[in-house]
C-alpha cells in the first residue's frame, strides 16, 4: 500500500511532465531521428545520441530526455527494416528476426511480417512499461540478488538456445557455437591481459572482433551473395502477397506469446552486465518450446517474428533499471545517455541511487516517454511498412550494390580502421560457409555473442566461490547454489531436453541437398585446423594467467571432440547422409546463373580498391562497373544510380559526422572531405 | 584552404603593421576533439561538457565536435594522434590516466611521446576507498585491525588507475585479492552492493553519484581518499572530502607502513600522474603559438565562467582546472616519474600479478 501511496502521485506528476505540447513535439522530432538513423545496419542509438549530445548541454530536462527517449526508443524499432526485408542483422536486438523475417520477405510476406514485427514491438514497449512502472520501486534488492553465479547461469541458459538452433546435425550446431565462443576470445583478455591468437604486431586482432562485423559478416553477406547469384528479387515471384493487415491479425492471434516474451525482455533486461545481447535468441526459444507445430521455423513462420520482437522494445524498458537505479549502463547507448542527463538543466538530476527517491516523478516520465515513443514510432513504421517492403520486388541486382555500400561503410564505423573490412569480408567468408554447409549460423552468433560473458562471469564467480570456500564449505555452497542459480539450472536443463526434441525439425537454412563427400570434409579440415591453432595458442599462456587459459582450451577441447566425432561419421556413413550437406549440389544456389566466387569478387574489389584509393572513390568506380557490368544498365541509368548511391553516403556521413576508410591515396595526398 | 594558400596569407598578415594582433578566426571551421575512448567512458562525458563551452569561448564559434577512436586501451588514438601535424587548431586531442600509465610504464603499444604534444588544459580528480561496515567497524583511522581480513576487489586491471588503490592496500599490509575483468568502476560499486566485493574505491564523481548513499544508509564505511596536492606538491585532504583521512595519514597511523622510501615514493608518483592531473586537452605538436595562445584563453574564458562552478561539479569534481601555463606544469607532474618508482611498479606487477612488461 505504502508502495502505491508513493507512485500515484509521481505517476500523475510524471504524466503532467510529458502531456505538454513541446514535449511531445520533441518526442516525435526524436523518433523521426532515430528512425532515420536506425534503418541503418549497424548504426543505432549510439550515433544517434552522439548526435544530439551538443544539444543537451543546459536544455529543459523533461524536453531534453524526451528527444533522447525518442530517439533511443525505436531503434529496436526501426532495425527490423533490415532484418526482414535483407536478412541484415541491424542491431544485437533483431538478431532472431532475421530468423524468420527474412524467409517470409522471400515468400513476398514483407508487409506482413514487418507489421506483424513492429504490433509486437509496441505492445511489447507498453507491458514493459506498465511492469516497469510497479517494479521499478522493488526492483533494487531483486537486481542485487543477481550476482556471478546467477549471471553465469542465465548466460549458460542463453548459450542452451543452440540446442534448439544446431540445426538438423546437432553435432555441428555445438561446432558451430563452440568456434563463435573461440572466435569471441580472439584479442586480449579482460582478465590477465594475454593475448589469444592476436599478436602485437597486428594491434587490430587485439580488441577483439566487433559485434557489427560478426553480425553483418555472418548474416548479412552470404544472404547478399545467395541473392546476387540468382538474379531475381528478394520474393521469389516479385511479388507483394499478405498485406500489412495481416500482421496485425497474426499478433492478435498469438497475443498471449508476445505477453511471455515481453515479460522475458523486461525481466532479462533488467540485469546488468547482460544487456540485451541473449533476451532475443531467449524469446526465441521459448517460442519455439511453446509452438506445437514446429516445422516452418526458419521457413518464415511468423510466431517466429512476434516472440523476438516482443521481447526487445521491453527489453529498452527493462535496461532503465540499472541504468537509472544504479547508474549503471545496460547498453552503449544507455551510457551515453546518462551523460547526457548529466548534462541537461542545472544538471541536479544524477541518474543512481538517490534517483528513485529524489526524482521518481522523472523516472516515471523515462519510463513513459519511452512508451509513448514506442507508440509513435511503431505507427510511422507500420504506416511505411506497406510501401518500404516493396523493396523486395525490385531486382536484387540494383539493390546489391547499395547493401555492400552499406555494410562497408556500417563495418567501418566500428573501429575506423582499414582492417573492419578486411574482417568483415574474413567472417562473410565463414558466414558464406557456414550456409553452404548447413553449420548453424545462429549456433555461431550465439557463441560469439556470449563469449566474452561466459568468459569473464566464469572467472570472476569461480574466483569469488573458491575465497568463499576458504571460509567454509557451507558459505562456499550457498554462494555457488543460490535458489536463483538452481532455477536457472532447472530451467536450462528443461529447455535443451525440449531443445533437442523440437530441433529436428527445424531447419534455419531450409532442405539441403547432399552431393559428394569432398567439399564439406575440406571445410570440416579447415575448421579443425583453426581449433588445433587455438587449443595450442592457449596452452602457450603462462600458468599463472590460468584465467585466461581456461575458458579457450575448455570451449577448444569440446569443439574438437564434436569435430573429430564429425569426422568419423563423415568416413562411415554414405554422402546421401545430412552430414554432407551442401547447397552448391542442387537447388537454387547450384542452380544460379552466377558463380560464388566471381560474385564476391565484387566485394572484394570494393574492399580492395578502397585500400588503395581511398572509400569514396572506390564506391563510385564499383558502381558504376557493378550497374554497367553486372546489372548491364545504359550509360544515363547506370551513372544516376552511381551518383545517388554516392551522394546518399556522403549526406549521411556528414550528418553523423563520420569519416570514410582512406586509401594509400590519401596518405600520399591531401584531399578534401568527401574524398578525404 | 590549402597550407600553401595558409601559408601566404600567414606571410601576408606578418608583412602588415597590424602583425602584432593577428587573430586566429575559427568561425565557419569544425574542431574536432579526438578522445581515444568509446562514447561511454568518462572521457567522453568530459570532452562532452567542455565541447559546447569552449565552442562559445573561441573566436568566431567554430562546431567543436567529440570524435571517439577507442582502441587498445587509449594507445591507438594516443599513437593516431602522435602523427597528425595540423597546428591550424581545428584538432585537440584528450588524454586520460589510462593513457598516462601505459606510457610511464613502457606498454609494448605506445609510440606516443606526451612532451612532443602542447598542452592546453588539464582537470584531475580525486578517488576515495570505502569498507563493508563488519570491516569499517574495524577500522580505526588505521588499518592494524583490518591485516588479518580477507578482502575481495573488483577490478579493471592492475596496470591500469587501479595500480594506486591495489598498492596502497598493500602497503598497509591489507590482504586485497583483485577480481580482475569488470569493465567500469560502475560494475565494482555494483559487486560490491551485492555483497561479493567487501572492498571498493571510486573516482569522486563516481563516489558522489553512487558511493554517497550507500554510506548514509550504513551499508559502506569510507576508509581513505588518496588525497590532493598543494602548491608544494605536498598530499593534503582532498578538498571535497575534508573529513576522510588521506591515504598518508592513514598510512603513518599503520604500523609497518612507511610514508619515505621506495615503496612510497612509487605510490605517490603514480597517484600524481593518475588523479590530480587525469585528464589532459592537447594541441598538435609543431601548432602555431598564436593557436596556442588562442586556446589558452579560451580555457580561460570557461574556466572563468561564473556558473563554471556550479556547472562542473559532476563532470570534473570541485577541483582546479589548469589552463596554459599551468597546464604545462601539471604535464610535467603526470608525466615525470622517476626511473625508480618505474623499476618498482614493475617488480611489484610481476611479483603480485604475474604482469610482464618489457623495458
Amino acid at each position: 500500500m505504502e508502495m502505491i501511496a508513493t507512485a500515484l502521485p509521481a505517476l500523475s506528476q510524471a504524466w503532467a511532465l510529458i502531456l505538454q505540447p513541446m514535449v511531445l513535439a520533441y518526442l516525435v522530432l526524436g523518433v523521426v531521428m532515430g528512425l532515420a538513423v536506425g534503418v541503418f545496419p549497424g548504426l543505432g542509438g549510439i550515433a544517434g545520441l552522439s548526435l544530439l549530445l551538443p544539444f543537451m548541454f543546459g536544455m529543459d530536462p523533461v524536453m531534453g530526455l524526451a528527444l533522447m527517449i525518442g530517439m533511443v526508443a525505436v531503434v529496436p524499432t526501426s532495425d527490423t527494416f533490415a532484418s526482414v526485408l535483407m536478412g541484415i542483422p541491424g542491431s544485437s536486438a533483431s538478431q532472431a528476426t532475421v530468423l524468420d523475417g527474412f524467409p517470409m520477405a522471400k515468400r513476398g510476406q514483407a508487409a506482413r511480417a514487418l507489421s506483424a514485427a513492429f504490433t509486437s514491438s509496441l505492445f511489447g514497449g507498453l507491458v514493459g512499461a506498465a511492469f516497469l512502472t510497479m517494479f521499478i520501486l522493488v526492483a533494487r534488492p531483486i537486481v542485487l540478488a543477481f550476482g556471478l553465479p546467477e549471471m553465469l547461469m542465465i548466460t549458460v541458459f542463453g548459450l542452451s538456445m543452440v540446442a534448439i538452433l544446431a540445426g538438423r546435425v546437432a553435432l555441428k550446431g555445438v561446432a558451430a557455437a563452440g568456434l563463435g565462443l573461440l572466435v569471441g576470445t580472439i584479442g586480449e583478455a579482460d582478465a590477465g591481459g594475454s593475448l589469444r591468437m592476436s599478436t602485437y604486431d597486428i594491434p587490430y586482432l587485439i580488441d577483439g572482433l566487433q559485434l557489427v562485423i560478426v553480425g553483418l559478416g555472418i548474416f548479412a553477406v552470404p544472404e547478399i551473395v545467395s541473392l546476387l547469384r540468382q538474379d531475381r528479387a528478394i520474393s521469389e515471384d516479385a511479388r507483394l502477397g499478405a498485406g500489412w493487415a495481416d500482421g496485425v491479425r497474426d499478433w492478435f492471434a498469438n497475443k498471449w506469446l508476445s505477453v511471455r516474451c515481453s515479460i522475458i525482455g523486461v525481466v532479462v533486461g533488467v540485469i546488468p552486465g547482460l544487456g540485451g545481447s541473449v533476451v532475443d535468441w531467449i524469446a526465441y526459444g521459448h517460442t519455439v518450446q511453446s509452438t506445437r507445430d514446429t516445422s516452418e521455423f526458419g521457413l518464415g513462420n511468423v510466431r517466429g517474428v512476434i516472440g523476438p520482437e516482443s521481447s526487445n522494445n521491453a527489453k529498452e524498458g527493462g535496461g532503465l533499471v540499472p541504468t537509472l537505479l544504479f547508474g549503471i549502463p545496460g547498453s552503449g547507448s544507455m551510457a551515453i545517455f546518462i551523460g547526457a542527463i548529466a548534462l541537461l538543466g542545472t544538471g541536479d538530476i544524477e541518474v543512481g541511487p538517490a534517483m528513485l527517491r529524489d526524482n521518481l516523478d522523472i523516472t516515471y516520465s523515462i519510463v513513459w516517454l519511452l512508451a509513448l515513443a514506442n507508440v509513435v514510432g511503431t505507427l510511422l513504421c507500420i504506416a511505411a511498412s506497406g510501401g518500404i517492403a516493396r523493396l523486395t520486388t525490385i531486382r536484387f541486382t540494383y539493390l546489391a550494390p547499395f547493401l555492400f555500400m552499406l555494410i562497408a561503410f556500417a563495418a567501418f564505423q566500428s573501429g575506423q580502421n582499414f582492417e573492419d573490412l578486411l574482417a568483415l569480408f574474413a567472417i562473410g567468408l565463414i558466414g558464406v560457409f557456414l550456409r553452404r554447409f548447413d553449420w548453424s549460423r545462429p549456433a555461431f552468433l550465439i557463441g560469439f555473442v556470449l563469449s566474452n560473458p561466459v568468459e569473464k562471469f566464469s572467472n570472476q564467480a569461480v574466483q569469488i566461490a573458491s575465497f568463499r570456500f576458504r571460509k567454509s564449505f557451507e558459505e562456499g555452497m550457498e554462494y555457488v547454489f543460490s535458489p536463483i542459480v538452481i532455477v536457472l539450472i532447472v530451467i536450462t536443463v528443461l529447455s535443451v531436453v525440449f531443445g533437442l526434441r523440437q530441433a529436428k525439425a527445424i531447419a534455419a537454412e531450409g532442405e539441403v541437398p547432399t552431393g559428394s563427400k569432398r567439399a564439406p570434409l575440406v571445410f570440416l579440415m579447415v575448421v579443425m585446423g583453426y581449433v588445433i591453432a587455438a587449443l595450442i595458442n592457449a596452452n602457450a599462456i603462462p600458468d599463472y594467467n590460468m584465467t585466461d587459459k581456461i575458458v579457450p582450451l575448455v570451449v577448444g577441447g569440446v569443439t574438437l571432440a564434436a569435430c573429430l566425432v564429425l569426422l568419423v561419421q563423415m568416413m562411415r556413413r554414405p554422402e546421401s547422409d545430412a552430414v554432407f550437406a551442401d547447397k552448391e549440389m542442387a537447388g537454387e544456389d547450384a542452380d544460379a546463373p552466377h558463380g560464388l566466387w566471381g560474385t564476391l569478387a565484387w566485394f572484394a574489389g570494393l574492399i580492395a580498391a578502397t585500400w588503395v584509393v581511398g572509400f569514396i572513390l572506390a564506391l563510385a568506380g564499383f558502381l558504376v562497373a557493378f550497374f554497367r557490368i553486372r546489372a548491364g544498365c545504359g550509360w544515363g541509368k547506370t551513372l544516376l544510380l552511381s551518383a545517388a548511391g554516392i551522394a546518399f553516403m556522403c549526406l549521411m556521413a556528414s550528418a553523423l559526422n563520420r569519416d570514410f576508410p582512406p586509401g594509400l591515396l590519401q596518405d600520399a595526398i591531401d584531399l578534401p572531405w568527401p574524398l578525404r | 584552404m590549402t597550407k600553401f594558400t595558409r601559408a601566404a596569407l600567414a606571410a601576408l598578415i606578418a608583412a602588415t603593421p597590424f602583425a602584432a594582433t593577428a587573430e586566429v578566426d575559427l568561425s565557419g571551421e569544425t574542431v574536432e576533439w579526438v578522445i581515444p575512448f568509446s562514447e561511454t567512458g568518462g572521457s567522453a562525458k568530459w570532452a562532452n561538457f567542455f565541447a559546447p563551452l569552449l565552442s562559445e569561448a573561441l573566436p568566431g564559434q567554430p562546431t567543436v565536435v567529440v570524435k571517439f577512436m577507442p582502441g587498445a586501451g587509449s594507445t591507438k588514438g594516443a599513437n593516431w594522434f602522435q602523427e597528425q601535424e595540423e597546428g591550424d587548431g581545428t584538432l585537440i586531442f584528450g588524454s586520460s590516466g589510462s593513457t598516462q600509465f601505459p606510457y610511464l610504464l613502457n606498454d609494448p603499444r605506445v609510440r606516443y611521446e606526451y612532451n612532443d604534444w602542447v598542452p592546453v588544459m588539464a582537470s584531475g580528480t580525486g578517488g576515495v576507498a570505502y569498507l563493508e561496515p563488519e570491516a569499517g567497524a574495524k577500522f580505526d583511522g588505521s588499518a592494524n585491525a583490518l591485516k588479518d581480513m580477507d578482502f575481495i576487489y573488483g577490478s579493471q586491471g592492475a596496470t591500469r588507475l587501479d595500480l594506486v588503490p591495489l598498492l596502497a592496500w598493500e602497503m598497509l599490509g591489507m590482504n586485497v585479492e583483485p577480481v580482475f575483468g569488470i569493465k567500469g568502476r560502475g560494475d565494482g560499486r555494483l559487486m560490491f552492493e551485492r555483497g561479493e566485493a567487501n572492498i571498493d574505491y571510486q573516482t569522486t564523481s563516481g563516489y558522489l553519484g553512487g558511493s554517497a548513499d550507500l554510506v548514509e544508509q550504513g551499508m559502506a564505511v569510507p576508509m581513505m581518499t588518496w588525497g590532493a596536492l598543494d602548491e608544494d606538491g605536498n598530499i593534503v585532504r582532498d578538498p571535497t572530502f575534508p573529513d576522510i583521512p588521506t591515504f598518508k595519514e592513514v598510512c603513518e597511523a599503520t604500523d609497518g607502513c612507511e610514508t619515505s622510501g621506495e615503496a612510497w615514493d612509487a605510490w605517490k608518483a603514480f597517484f600524481v600522474a593518475g588523479f590530480p592531473v587525469q585528464k589532459l586537452a592537447f594541441l598538435p605538436k609543431g601548432t602555431d603559438q598564436e593557436v596556442i595562445d588562442t586556446y589558452v584563453a579560451a580555457f580561460e574564458a570557461v574556466r572563468n565562467r561564473e556558473d563554471f562552478e556550479q556547472i562542473s561539479t559532476q563532470t570534473v569534481g570541485e577541483y582546479p582546472v589548469f589552463v596554459g601555463e599551468g597546464a604545462q606544469r601539471a604535464l610535467q607532474q603526470a608525466t615525470s616519474v622517476p626511473q625508480e618508482a618505474k623499476d618498482y611498479v614493475k617488480t611489484w606487477l610481476r611479483d603480485s600479478y604475474g604482469v610482464e612488461l618489457e623495458g
